[in-house]
């Protein structure tokens, strides 16, 4: 059976126009989050605790109250009592209750009428702290005698008697795995390491918010979703969710960090307690790291065992993460990514979600899969190296394939990671030959892809153009993608589509941004809202034709007589449907509501050479190759966009990237002088392949591309290091300091 | 009422719960008739349904929908909460 049975030729989809944000983007046009204000404005300062964990005994706010200009301040006690759950954690993690949890958590906000003097009433509140043991490292706050967190924070999965910040255990998995590595001819272990990173989006955190008396507010945010932000805030504050309405800005970078609620229930606090006045808030980048979502830092133990031919028989994998104080680290999507891209006759998983002094944990693209992969594919490249195998050889003998029963349990459907393989091995940077300290590096990985709650609505203008209100955010090119797919579904042109991402009040409950779900789940919602306007405009032919609408197709943005009446009237286009809207029934319009099924999951296969400098430890990449399963690339620009943007911040995951916490609890490294992330002058242009297996389950086949890319870069970096120098590192970042010293080490014997 | 008779296979951790077994039968035509059914065979697994579950179904992960409807001849896995990320 060919692997593409969908349509293949497009009139649009596959095309590459300009980007719909463009001109708005380099003239400064497009509004971020700071750029809102509203009249009577105040702006707002966060007081944050110096403390890894401290009992707040006294917050005194007098000396900032009396200094003029000073409008409110609002603590813990400003916020209603709500039980425990989703909205206490957001809470707590918002504003500090008794305690604070970790360096940075918010303690008290204040309001004032700019931004200088809200600092300065910031600097005048008064907080008595009584200092408490803390941990912060992931292995440490695994111990049984480690400073607890929070008693009664564990779940039903948790068995007595577990290290007491554990808070979640999760166990899966099928097959006899001792039988399998019984059976093997190779079987090897090796535990691994990865710190936290931040999601490094450029724009810091910011908002306005108001809040009246009466309960009603806006708040005008940088988001992936705008929904949770109404959710979560009415939760938080216990307010109507309808009774807030919040408009979303143009986003600088979110990558799963933009999902959840931080300080934006603080500028409606605020804004309530100061009359209703609009509070903006704009974090620093300090705040942004200390407080914001990073992603977890893993502590993980890996056995595989293998024929001497490379063929696997069985694997186990026991992973800790650490999610900051609260529940909820990615442990659970490490585990079900961490072997999903082989055929595995026996596994086991293991994991535990520990909780620690750090902030709580967001998503951050492919939440979990990175650290998974490179625990994984670090150990599989290890054993297949021994065994003489060329990698992208080895791992398409073992490739999960349409029938195989994933690692997490259910049976593939089409896949496409075969196709990765063989895309790799056939690109031309295969072919180049490595000089001294220099080595190739191969890693796959994998990623689910999600759909959620969408809803679309779909407007036929007077002029026979189209306007689109979605609600997931644009951070990856959606805009343009959709207008794409419902020019290409109507007949007209993409210059003739406008995708609009608008408020709350303007459409049913929508999901962020995430799970790479906006191309597919809102692409496939506003293809059906445009086959129900279709379906409506072609009734309108029907009825001024006196035919039955069945006997109606749209065809080349027209409606036409199909069937036995073909040929009997002149088509009726779009433009000349919509000019009669008013007297043929109205406007027309088509929307969508609801959870688009048909998911397709994305595989991809990375290539990378790199050369160690043997004098100082610094890794440069020389060439990176990404290939990934688009299922269809919509607009090719912003998928290769999207394979280059995960890969690069794979390779700072791998080489610079940390959360570095000091003896004492503090974060040490919360500017970006000091978080380094990889600049473009760090990089190669990243090549990239595009390997199209349709999805089937979507109009156009697509799959979704924005997270399995951030998986192969951490082992594949790790691989390729192995390859040049001859060392294999089990830890996370490869810092030049920690590859010297292992390279050190290594000379001494 | 629920007519047909499916099976669904539970993650290992949830053994405990149910006696041992990681597939369990249930009657029921739809996810949530499924969910309900699995709490009233095995009170046990309340708290883990409660904590919210995802679904498997065909090989189709299933994130929240529970009004989705499911028949004998279908490959049905319980999940943990599966999130957009």
């Amino acid at each position: 059976m060919p692997k593409d049975e969908i349509k293949q030729t497009f009139r649009l989809v596959g095309t590459r126009p300009d980007r719909p944000d463009g001109l708005d983007k380099v003239t400064g046009r497009a509004r971020y989050g700071a750029d809102f204000s509203a009249p009577g404005m105040l702006w707002a300062s966060v007081v944050r605790s110096p403390h890894a964990h401290a009992r707040i005994k006294k917050i005194d706010a007098s000396k900032a109250l009396a200094l003029e200009g000073v409008k409110a301040v609002v603590t813990r006690a400003d916020f209603p009592e709500v039980p425990a759950g989703e909205y206490w954690d957001l809470q707590e993690n918002t504003i500090a209750g008794e305690r604070a949890l970790y360096d940075g958590h918010a303690v008290a906000a204040v309001a004032a009428t700019s931004q200088l003097i809200a600092h300065d009433a910031a600097r005048l509140i008064e907080v008595e702290y009584e200092i408490l043991p803390h941990v912060t490292d992931v292995d440490e706050a695994f111990k049984m005698d480690a400073p607890v967190i929070r008693e009664g924070a564990a779940d039903y999965s948790v068995p007595e008697g577990s290290p007491p910040n554990v808070v979640k255990v999760l166990d899966f998995g099928r097959g006899d795995v001792e039988a399998g590595f019984a059976s093997a001819d190779l079987v090897k272990e090796g535990h691994y390491t990865t710190e936290a990173t931040h999601q490094g989006y450029i724009e810091p955190h910011a908002c306005v918010g108001q809040l009246g008396s009466d309960g009603k507010g806006e708040m005008w945010v940088c988001t992936q979703g705008h929904w949770y932000i109404r959710r979560m805030c009415a939760g938080v504050l216990g307010i109507e969710a309808a009774n807030l309405r919040v408009t979303a800005s143009e986003i600088g970078g979110g990558f799963g960090g933009k999902t959840t609620i931080f300080m934006e229930p603080l500028s409606l606090a605020l804004s309530r307690k100061s009359g209703g006045r609009p509070v903006k808030l704009v974090m620093s980048r300090a705040e942004v790291l200390r407080a914001t979502g990073p992603t977890a830092s893993a502590s993980m133990d890996v056995k595989i065992g293998m024929t001497k031919d490379g063929k696997l028989t069985a694997a186990t994998a026991v992973f800790r993460m650490q999610g900051g104080a609260f529940t909820g680290s990615p442990v659970d999507a490490a585990l079900n990514c961490a072997f999903a891209c082989y055929e595995l006759p026996a596994v086991h998983h293991l994991g535990y979600d520990i909780l620690a002094n750090r902030p709580k944990a967001a998503a951050y693209r492919a939440p979990g899969a990175p650290m998974a992969a490179f625990a994984v594919e670090n150990l599989l490249d290890e054993m297949w190296g021994e065994l003489g195998l060329d990698p992208l050889d080895a791992r398409m003998m073992n490739a999960a394939k349409e029938g195989t029963k994933s690692s997490y349990g259910p049976t593939f459907k089409r896949i496409g990671f075969e196709e990765t393989l063989e895309a790799a091995k056939a690109h031309k940077n295969l072919s180049v030959k490595l000089g001294p300290n220099q080595g190739r590096g191969v890693a796959a990985g994998f990623w689910f892809n999600y759909n959620g709650d969408t809803s679309v609505s779909l407007a036929v203008a007077e002029d026979g153009t189209a306007q689109v209100s979605v609600g997931t955010p644009d951070i990856g090119g959606s805009r343009a993608s959709i207008a794409l797919m419902v020019a290409e579904t109507l007949g007209i042109e993409y210059e003739d589509v406008r995708v609009s991402v608008v408020e709350t009040g303007a459409l049913g409950v929508n999901e962020p941004t995430h799970g790479s779900r906006a191309t597919f789940a809102t692409g496939k919602a506003a293809v059906e809202a445009a086959e129900s306007a279709i379906k409506d405009m072609c009734r309108r032919a029907a009825k001024k034709w006196g035919i039955d609408e069945d006997a109606v197709e749209w065809v080349d943005g027209a409606a036409r007589p199909a069937g036995p009446n073909a040929g009997k009237f002149p088509p009726l286009s779009i433009v000349e449907i919509a000019a009669k809207m008013s007297s043929t029934g109205g406007p027309i319009a088509g929307h969508y509501e609801g959870n688009p099924p048909g998911v397709g999951e994305s595989f991809g296969t990375h290539v990378v050479d790199v050369e160690v400098d043997p004098e100082t430890g610094r890794t440069e990449i020389l060439r990176y190759l990404v290939v990934q399963d688009a299922g269809r690339a919509i607009h090719p620009s912003y998928v290769e966009g999207q394979y280059q943007g995960g890969a690069v911040q794979g390779i700072g995951w791998a080489l610079n990237e940390e959360y570095v916490y000091g003896a004492d609890g503090r974060l040490q490294n919360p500017v970006f002088l000091d978080y380094r992330i990889p600049v473009a002058s760090d990089l190669p242009m990243i090549d990239t392949v595009i390997v199209e297996v349709p999805n089937p389950g979507h109009p156009y086949g697509v799959r979704g591309v924005g997270e399995t890319g951030i998986t192969p870069p951490l082992p594949a970096v790790a691989n390729a290091i192995a390859a040049a120098t001859g060392i294999r590192m089990h830890s996370l970042p490869i810092s030049p300091s920690k590859l010297l010293a292992a390279m050190n080490a290594k000379r001494k014997g | 009422m629920p007519s047909g008779r499916v099976k669904v296979h539970l993650w290992s951790g949830l053994r405990r719960f149910t006696g041992g077994a990681t597939e369990v039968e249930v009657e029921a035509e739809t996810i949530a008739q499924m969910l309900d059914a699995l709490v009233a065979t095995h009170p046990g697994l309340e708290p883990v349904i409660e904590a919210g579950v995802s679904v498997s179904l065909d090989g189709e992960i299933i994130p929240t929908a529970t009004h989705i409807p499911v028949a004998p001849e279908n490959e049905i896995y319980l999940m943990q909460r599966v999130k957009g990320g």
